[in-house]
């Protein structure tokens, strides 16, 4: 789960990060009396979206007074933001952080990432700041320091040390970067953050440290323990097709095609979309309906599925396991009656009680094309959704 | 012989009487599997399905003898079930539960770094389908019916593909001697190099399906391990062909965020490692009989 730039400096602050003066602006006059109430003669006014790469994309404006203040906020509330990470269709800007401009004498790069490979939280540092991280381990790959935490312990003292003599930090500020280093690195233990961000962070003119910029994603296996981050989940910066599946127990991923997928496990769906593409369609979705296929939850994917206009025709499959294809079949067949489904619907059944299944499908008044193997499917889905897009053109 | 386990192997049922745990152990006595007992907290000296009930992993292995356990116990409580069938002795255990903290498997995976190796738990899973031997003994919540018994290894990170690739298998008359999943969670029991290893090591494999996808460093790992060491023939497929980059595609671990975690860079290594390629997830039984046939011309 993502979280917004001012969110997870708020979160960063109270681990003893420091951050720059600011305040949220959902309005032109929200944002010349946040900056007003925090003084100085120069602000960012920074469009909050879950996305990198705002800058570029002309999302953060800086401002000297009241009508640049207005006037940038008022061009970027409501504003689609494209960034290279978004894509085109961009992300909706609907709150502003404004914050006191940075005299910036330098800037790091830090972050903690899970590191599957060493199966321990890795700290990452390099003194390219403010480039991301691919950028930075393609021009400067020498200057990227890394340290492996070793979980029985946590972080010592000595590891941060070493990462801020190593980024060349002048002595006098070694002991609070140090600080800084484990404080982030406790927000991430303690929130069960699966990423943080700092780039940059900044060594101001005047010998401060401040985080300019922070990024942090969250662990949804451990928000059952984590209230408090939950309450940090802004939906509108998501898909609606998969927060409408998410809220279901749904797990959907949307995608540009039109061949609706409804599926049993993460592998096999991910196959099937594959499958699909060989074939030469394109899926419009990722969808695991879990290991229970029940009709209810059959129904649920179907209405998911269909959220999607692009839609053209939809692909049941189902490897029935613990649970049995008769079953899988009753859902689907009442699925279609209920949602009154007029697009073509090509269902794959295999595993326990396949024969009943089929005879279900092929005796209901439905009309639906049967499938007898994962290639079959896929073939027989892309065909109908060709013919489906003629019949509507 | 078949790995990890077999008719006799002597298992426990971790989250013995909740629902989930009384079907699949239900479903696992059925197939043959030597369930001797479980545990759920608070319920010791009871019975259950003609088994008995434990207080503690500790005290069921004193008493039953067990060396493999299955965990069917709720995410916040899972990682601490597996550290204690590590601590009790359990030689192998199969974690189902789906949904664990990140966090709390580094600390499993660290605890179990105490024992020394040749004492160490093996530990499948999390988030997986189980193990089974077919014919023999099913850890897991597989529909056994539709793995025959035979002769070829199968590792795979996803359930139902898993299951796909032993139908399609079965279609074309090749048997499994153990299919292995190892889960489809970004920080894992036993990787597929692991694994690997131990089909290696066993005479009744003659060679190794490898079902993995996008995401994390352990199909690379283990091309790298198949070029080095095996001398059995290794084949793979590897889903999420289509997966846009940064999207998590269901399983908390499919994900692409470096170089070499998508699924056709995978496909790359794996070759370049001499593993042969299933081209399409439509062909994983296809290209397991191609192979065993020239393994035969060999014999």
């Amino acid at each position: 789960m993502d979280i917004h730039e001012y969110q997870a400096k708020e979160l960063l602050s109270k681990f003893g990060v420091p951050i720059p003066r600011g305040g949220l602006a959902y309005s032109p006059e929200q944002a010349t009396y946040r900056a007003n109430e925090i003084g100085g003669s120069k602000w960012a006014v920074k469009a909050q979206i879950h996305s990198g790469a705002r800058g570029k994309a002309g999302g953060i404006k800086l401002c000297r007074n009241d009508s640049e203040l207005w006037e940038a906020a008022d061009e970027l509330l409501g504003k689609r933001l494209a960034t290279v990470q978004t894509g085109p269709q961009g992300k909706i800007v609907s709150r502003l952080y404004i914050e006191e401009a940075t005299d910036i004498d330098r800037e790091f790069y830090l972050s903690y990432v899970m590191d599957r490979a060493a199966e321990r939280i890795v700290v990452v540092a390099s003194a390219a700041g403010g480039m991301d991280i691919e950028e930075i381990s393609h021009k400067e790959p020498d200057s990227i320091l890394r340290v492996a935490v070793d979980p029985a312990v946590g972080m010592q003292a000595f590891q941060a040390r070493e990462l801020a003599f190593g980024l060349g930090v002048e002595p006098g500020l070694v002991q609070r970067l140090e600080r800084i280093i484990l404080g982030a690195y406790r927000a991430f233990r303690d929130l069960d953050a699966t990423l943080v961000e700092i780039n940059p962070l900044v060594i101001t003119k005047d010998r401060g440290i401040v985080a300019l910029d922070a990024k942090m994603s969250f662990d949804e296996n451990a928000l059952f323990r984590r209230p408090q981050i939950s309450e940090l989940r802004d939906k509108s910066q998501e898909d609606p097709r998969e927060t409408y599946a998410s809220d279901r127990g749904l797990s959907y991923v949307g995608l540009d095609g039109d061949i609706g997928c409804v599926v049993n496990g993460a592998g096999l769906a991910m196959a099937t979309l594959d499958m699909i593409k060989i074939a030469g369609g394109e899926p419009a979705n990722f969808l695991d309906i879990g290991g229970g296929a029940s009709p209810e939850r059959v129904q649920k994917a179907f209405r998911a599925v269909l959220k999607d206009k692009n839609v053209k025709a939809l692909l049941v499959n189902v490897f029935a396991g613990i649970n049995r294809c008769d079953w899988v079949a009753k859902g689907v067949v009442e699925a279609i009656k209920e949602l009154e489904i007029k697009l073509p619907v090509v269902v794959r059944l295999a595993g326990t009680n396949v024969e009943e299944g089929r005879k279900i499908l092929e005796q209901s008044s439905v009309s639906v094309i049967t499938a007898e193997t994962l290639g079959d499917a896929a073939e027989k889905a892309v065909a109908a959704a060709k013919s489906s897009a003629q019949a509507a053109a | 012989m078949a790995i990890y386990i077999n008719e006799n192997t002597p298992i426990l049922i971790q989250g013995f009487t909740g629902r989930i745990g009384t079907f699949h152990a239900q479903e696992m006595i059925d197939y043959g599997t030597n369930v001797v007992g479980g545990i759920t907290p608070g319920k010791g000296g009871t019975t259950h399905l003609g088994r008995p009930v434990f207080n503690t992993v500790k005290g069921a292995v004193d008493e039953t003898g067990a060396e493999a356990s299955i965990v069917f116990v709720p995410p916040p409580f899972a990682a601490d079930a597996i550290m204690e069938a590590a601590d009790a002795g359990i030689k192998y255990c199969v974690c189902i539960t789906d949904g664990i903290p990140a966090q709390d498997m580094i600390r499993v995976k660290r605890y179990m770094r105490r024992y020394k190796k040749d004492a160490r738990m093996r530990l499948t899973g999390p988030n997986c389908a189980g193990t089974i031997s077919p014919g023999k003994a099913m850890l897991g919540i597989m529909p056994g019916h539709i793995y025959q018994q035979g002769r070829i290894g199968i590792i795979g990170r996803s359930g139902t593909l898993g299951y796909e690739a032993a139908s399609q298998m079965k279609a074309l008359g090749i048997g499994i001697s153990t299919s292995v999943g190892i889960g489809g969670d970004p920080i894992n029991g036993s990787s597929f190099r692991d694994i690997l290893e131990e089909f290696e090591k066993d005479p009744e494999t003659d060679a190794v399906l490898m079902i993995g996808e996008i995401g994390g460093p352990q199909e690379a790992e283990a091309a790298q391990y198949a070029k080095e060491h095996m001398k059995k023939p290794v084949m793979a497929y590897i889903a999420g062909l289509s997966a846009p980059k940064g999207r998590r595609m269901g399983h908390a671990g499919a994900i692409v965020s470096a170089y070499g975690e998508s699924a056709a860079e995978k496909v790359e290594i794996l070759k370049a490692a001499g593993v042969t390629i299933c081209p399409t997830p439509a062909e994983m039984g296809a290209t397991v009989a191609t192979v065993v046939a020239t393994l035969k011309k060999v014999a």
